[in-house]
């Protein structure tokens, strides 16, 4: 083991927190202000990377691609808040959890009916493929690189917004209490309708984004959905900070999880069960974190004091 | 799912108005909805051709999409055999949903014909002569690979696989046959789809080989990133990460790739041509080794027909043992087990036009059969 092994492991554990943040920023300002359980945002994601493949596949333009998948997963998240999230904010959490749970469902077929059951191909585009050389002799690829490097300026982004702008004192005042900011004449429905719109365009960006380097396919957020939901948690509900915070740590986690355990394992067991029981342990290690951190903060690093 | 089932019937049965009775009746349970469905769909497709080209009467088939859940297969099956009277099951894709339905399917007096699923268990110690496998025992084709593997004078293999049975089946077979060295062996979470982590390993440990085992969108995205990454060793797999239906997904980071199958569009013999022009002709789309599949079980089903009523079972039996019919993998017959005998290819990846595709260059093992028959006793 070497440490260029190590240094390579650590970008790719920030490499899946950013991307893993894409996605949890979204669900935890949509359950933050207007306390939704969106099941159905993995199925954004999917619409991103959907998007971006067929307009790869007319244009050939990757950067046209990425816009594509920021319009279609916003216009998809819009058009799913105004006619079914909508009727939900009043509901208590298992009719949400059931009907976006039925969005999964008709999202999911209806993409199989428009573009079939088969992955559609998306690449990374020419001047992103291929290797770098870091200082220290560390080849890493340059695509991986763009998407840390991404995913610190939507974050750079998103703390402007939130800390700076009027939609962005809005959005903080919905969260401490939507009664009060719809008394002070903020058009609250608008102000729903453009905060889950943006986290529906963040995770098309994610979408997008990943699916060039993974597989293009029908049912391909819900498994992002599961982490997403573990680094909100982690976070604590409605915090960006926390989001990123709980991103990267469990993006870390799961990385070096997965590398190291089998090795450490391989010290006192034989090659083959060390590498079956460590990749068991590994899997389970980010809800160890989870519960580990739930114990000492019940409402995340961040969260308030719900 | 019902319009589904009628168009099936439809499509099968052209004159159901007119037998009023159908006297065989095949309940297909296979994987059409959800991230396995292109699997599901071939072998659908690939049976019901043959079914159709075949066009006789007194054969209904009904269908039914399992989800790839256990607990839903075993439900569809239970009303197959008990509501609906079917006298075969087939379809089914994954080896966990097999085990879950063909042994309770074939000890109530079902025959259950396998389209894809080979679980060593029902090969060995669990075989039942009701049960036939007219794909391959899930060890096989990895068997082929460590076979070329050695051939090709790789030394240092770095292995990988999703942890689950399948999985280590499919290390297992290759380990069987690969004489060298393991630079590493890694089993990955079932479903990942990251496997930067994995690459680095790779990188790190000096193999002279990549041997991997990742179906579907695994494979697509470890090939993808693989590509990306730098790491420029040959890589070896099974045919399952380089089929028709995800090549195009994979793009040029397939391109030379070798892997092993015991069927590619290519091989050269009658029935394989027409069913590969027929296929085309009628989807629009090249046939992968999972329409091969299905394609060959429904005419192993008609070959056995011709020769007995379904309700004789013994000679039923017999006459599917016998396996007489053209299959498109040219040389085909059943060992004691009811697993196949066959020749199992080493296929490269290649670009014809625009589109990608396998060809064969080598045959890995001739006239292979798995290593469980042993402990089979029927």
């Amino acid at each position: 083991m070497t440490y260029i092994l190590v240094l390579e492991q650590i970008l790719n554990g920030l490499q899946l927190g950013m991307m893993l943040f894409l996605m949890a920023a979204g669900l935890t300002l949509v359950f933050g202000v207007m306390g939704l359980i969106n099941l159905a945002h993995g199925s954004l994601y999917m619409v991103g990377a959907f998007a971006a493949a067929a307009v790869a596949g007319w244009t050939g333009s990757f950067l046209l691609a990425l816009t594509a998948s920021l319009a279609a997963a916003a216009a998809a998240g819009a058009l799913m808040e105004l006619v079914v999230i909508r009727r939900l904010y009043r509901r208590d959490h298992l009719d949400q959890v059931l009907a976006t749970f039925a969005l999964i469902l008709i999202f999911s077929e209806g993409t199989r009916w428009l573009f079939g059951s088969f992955p559609l191909f998306l690449d990374v585009p020419s001047y992103l493929s291929g290797p770098v050389s870091l200082p220290g002799g560390i080849q890493y690829p340059l695509y991986r690189l763009t998407i840390i490097l991404i995913g610190l300026a939507v974050a750079a982004g998103l703390f402007l917004l939130i800390a700076r702008t009027r939609i962005g004192i809005q959005i903080r005042a919905g969260e401490a209490d939507r009664e009060m900011i719809a008394a002070l004449g903020v058009d609250i429905s608008k102000l729903y309708t453009v905060v889950f719109a943006l986290g529906a365009a963040l995770a098309g960006l994610a979408g997008a984004l990943v699916g060039a380097i993974q597989s293009v396919q029908v049912g391909m957020g819900e498994p992002v959905l599961i982490l997403a939901f573990v680094v909100i948690v982690i976070g604590g509900i409605g915090s960006i900070k926390g989001a990123l915070a709980g991103a990267l740590l469990v993006g870390m986690t799961d990385t070096l999880g997965s590398v190291f355990l089998p090795q450490l394992f391989a010290v006192f067991m034989d090659p083959a069960s060390a590498a079956s029981a460590g990749a068991s342990l590994a899997s389970m290690l980010i809800y160890i974190l989870m519960a580990a951190i739930l114990l000492v903060r019940p409402s995340g690093l961040y969260g308030g004091s719900a | 799912m019902k319009t589904l089932r009628m168009l099936a019937m439809a499509a099968a049965v052209p004159a159901l108005a007119v037998a009023a009775q159908a006297d065989t009746k095949i309940g297909m349970i296979t994987t059409l909805s959800g991230g396995g469905a292109g699997l599901g769909v071939d072998v659908r497709d690939g049976f019901m051709l043959a079914i159709e080209q075949d066009g006789r009467e007194g054969v209904e088939v009904v269908i039914e999409d399992d989800q790839r859940k256990p607990d839903v297969a075993v439900q569809i099956a239970d009303r197959m055999i008990q509501s609906e009277k079917v006298n075969i099951l087939t379809g089914i894709i994954w080896s966990n949903l097999a085990m879950a339905v063909v042994p309770a399917a074939t000890a109530q007096n079902v025959f259950y014909l396998s389209p894809n699923a080979g679980p060593s268990a029902l090969a060995g110690k669990r075989c039942h002569p009701n049960y036939f496998n007219v794909a391959w025992q899930n060890d096989n084709l990895h068997e082929a690979a460590g076979a070329y593997a050695n051939e090709a004078g790789l030394k240092n293999s770095f292995i990988l696989a999703p942890n689950y049975p399948a999985g280590q089946d499919a290390l297992t077979g290759y380990k069987r046959m690969y004489g060298g060295e393991l630079a590493g062996e890694i089993y990955t979470k079932l479903g990942q789809t990251d496997y930067a982590a994995e690459i680095a390993q790779i990188r790190a440990s000096g193999a002279d080989s990549v041997y991997f085992f990742l179906p579907g969108g695994m494979g697509i995205s470890f090939l993808k990133q693989y590509a990306g990454s730098g790491v420029d060793l040959p890589v070896v797999g099974p045919a399952f990460s380089f089929d028709q239906g995800i090549l195009q997904a994979v793009g040029d980071a397939a391109l030379g790739v070798k892997n092993t199958s015991q069927w590619n569009k290519d091989i050269d013999n009658e029935a394989n041509a027409e069913f590969v022009a027929s296929f085309q002709a009628k989807y629009g789309r090249l046939p992968s080794l999972y329409a091969s599949q299905g394609f060959d079980t429904a005419n192993l089903i008609l070959s056995a027909l011709d020769k007995a009523e379904v309700s004789d079972q013994d000679s039923f039996r017999a006459a599917l043992k016998a396996a007489e019919f053209a299959s498109v993998r040219g040389d085909f017959k059943f060992g004691d087990n009811h697993h196949p005998i066959q020749d199992i290819y080493v296929r490269e990846v290649i670009k014809d036009g625009d589109v990608f595709t396998n060809k064969i260059i080598a045959t890995g093992l001739s006239d292979h059969a798995d290593a469980y028959a042993g402990e089979c006793k029927m």
